[in-house]
């Protein structure tokens, strides 16, 4: 019955959302927000370890959302884990483009980590998904909002 | 049981599959692509909003077409012709309520408008600092944030009557906070959430004992059954036409006349006065005052034709055909292990919420959608209601009048293979 929602929900995306890494508010962190999304009712926090360099030397989430929005989070506390504030930026807008924007029209981010935008991609069927697109990008977003020191975000934000 | 669930059979023959005609969208299929059947359409998403029969399509077409100008003002032909039919659609509502006249039928844009209406007229002009307004747990946020705005404007308090396990009104909760604080009770006659019921007329006699008034949520209920505003006692009665198999756009406030005599306009305008100087405005008398510009004209006419389309089947006859709909569903979503049916009350319209183990309900939405079952997941306009039954969200199935039993066994298929997609 749901062949073709394979794009959507792959293997990678089905076992982080079953099992999401790094899930858990830590010990110790020095940045912090929480995302929500009144439209379906999912709520996120991303807890981050900034170092004074910049680089993100740990970061954790917990919350409760959809397949899609536990497992783009948990993905994404893989792939950010040692990379500095420029390239997270750069990989948000990267991922953000990825999600909403037709390959040809998606802008360029500069150089970035070749192994973070594979994982990325298994995220890319969201695009056939408009309604989804926000379960997506919210731990993102959230991410973004910890960095700059923003307590909270919402998908309802004109920012979205 | 099988008799029971068998709509050819038991008192009342309700031909689902000729009502069914009467529904042009129904007929289509859904993620139809290239290389790819689409689905039939299973449509349980009319507590959101009901589809249109063709007779409310071909009426707006044929106003539009044949008799539209504006109404209540023209001298001409068509306005007048307009204005019969409009005004017409005032005594059809009334009848559909069994109100005592058609003066107490004022037409507003939708439920959420009627209740800024009660809340900014009746509670701008009677209600002070200290006065308290009685909600449920169960309510919309049309119920809840009208009162709100009241409460920081004006000094209000607002109490919450608590919702029991099984998704009931607590009534014994609600009897103890009927204070002498308390000026209104405003509660859903029935919840879009749970489906329950709210038994409407011993909430009211309760109120009225004490000299308090009562207003009722009838978006939801107006469409699974009959309603009769006398019976129950009602004091203000609200529903909106869009779930009502009318169009959008449309809905009705109805209030005891003397109550509206004496509220005074909410929003000032075109056809809501009488007299008009720069020193001195004066307004038309009740329901008119509170209808300010020109109205929703198509959609009023669109509501009519809605409002013969339900009368001709039966109220009753829907209800009938909707408990058993309701009745086969429960019992076969029931039997899937790790689905959580939220709400259980023993009077419920035809309305399932429910939550499955280890799947979030929008994945469960994306699901069925693919299956062609078109279901509302979320937090259908009442977070409270949801923190209260600690999740986050539910999937909601809401039965309407063209749904049948078949389409039942389309859902419980496509949850069955959501659960082993996710499994």
């Amino acid at each position: 019955m749901f062949d073709d929602l394979r794009d959507l929900y792959q293997e990678v995306i089905l076992d982080h959302g079953k099992n999401p890494r790094n899930f858990g508010r830590p010990a110790a962190f020095n940045r912090t927000a929480r995302g929500d999304n009144p439209m379906c009712g999912d709520k996120i926090a991303i807890y981050l370890t900034v170092g004074e360099d910049g680089t993100i030397q740990d970061l954790h989430f917990d919350g409760r959302g959809c397949a899609i929005s536990q497992a783009s989070a948990s993905l994404m506390t893989e792939i950010l884990r040692g990379k500095s504030m420029k390239e997270a930026e750069a990989l948000f807008g990267y991922f953000h483009d990825m999600c909403t924007k037709d390959e040809d029209e998606q802008g360029d981010h500069g150089p970035l980590d070749e192994d973070a935008t594979d994982k990325l991609a298994v995220l890319s069927g969201v695009r056939e998904f408009p309604m989804r697109v926000k379960c997506a990008t919210l731990a993102w977003h959230t991410m973004n909002a910890a960095l700059h020191g923003e307590a909270t975000t919402s998908t309802e934000n004109a920012s979205f | 049981m099988s008799d029971l669930l068998n709509p050819t059979l038991g008192n009342a023959p309700y031909d689902v599959m000729r009502v069914r005609q009467d529904f042009p969208i129904l007929t289509r299929l859904v993620h139809e692509k290239k290389g790819r059947a689409g689905k039939p359409l299973v449509y349980l998403d009319n507590g959101a909003s009901a589809q249109k029969p063709r007779a409310v399509i071909d009426a707006m077409s044929h106003l539009l077409e044949n008799d539209y100008a504006n109404v209540h003002r023209g001298v001409h032909f068509l306005s007048q012709r307009s204005t019969d039919l409009y005004e017409a659609v005032r005594d059809k509502v009334a009848k559909f309520l069994n109100a005592p006249s058609r003066e107490n039928i004022v037409f507003t844009r939708n439920a959420t408008e009627a209740f800024n209406l009660l809340a900014n007229s009746w509670g701008g002009r009677f209600l002070k600092a200290g006065d308290a307004v009685i909600i449920s747990w169960m309510e919309h946020h049309a119920n809840i944030v009208p009162w709100q705005l009241l409460r920081d404007r004006i000094g209000i308090t607002i109490k919450v009557v608590p919702v029991l396990d099984d998704g009931s009104l607590d009534m014994a909760a609600y009897e103890a906070m009927l204070t002498p604080e308390v000026k209104l009770v405003s509660i859903t006659h029935a919840s879009n959430v749970l489906g329950t019921v709210n038994p409407a007329a011993r909430i009211a006699r309760l109120a009225h004992a004490k000299g308090i008034l009562v207003a009722f949520d009838g978006s939801q209920a107006a469409v699974h059954q009959p309603v009769d505003v006398q019976s129950i006692d009602a004091d203000f009665y609200v529903f909106t036409g869009h779930k009502l198999y009318g169009p959008t756009g449309i809905g009705v406030l109805y209030g005891r006349k003397e109550l509206l005599d004496k509220m005074p306009p909410w929003q000032g305008g075109g056809d809501m006065i009488s007299t008009v100087s720069f020193e001195n405005t004066t307004y038309r008398e009740a329901p008119y005052r509170f209808e300010a510009g020109t109205p929703a004209i198509v959609e009023g006419i669109g509501l009519g034709a809605a409002i013969d389309y339900v009368s001709a089947l039966g109220m009753s006859a829907i209800q009938a055909h909707e408990q058993r709909l309701l009745a086969y569903a429960t019992h076969r979503l029931s039997e899937i292990e790790g689905l959580r049916i939220i709400g259980t009350a023993p009077d419920k319209a035809a309305i399932i919420s429910f939550t499955m183990d280890g799947i979030h309900p929008h994945d469960i939405g994306t699901l069925l959608d693919r299956g062609g079952v078109a279901v509302r997941v979320g937090r259908h306009c009442a977070e409270p209601l949801m923190d209260r039954f600690g999740v986050g969200a539910t999937a909601r199935a809401s039965f309407g009048l063209y749904n049948t039993e078949a389409e039942v066994d389309v859902l419980v298929e496509a949850v069955q293979a959501c659960k082993a997609f996710f499994g």
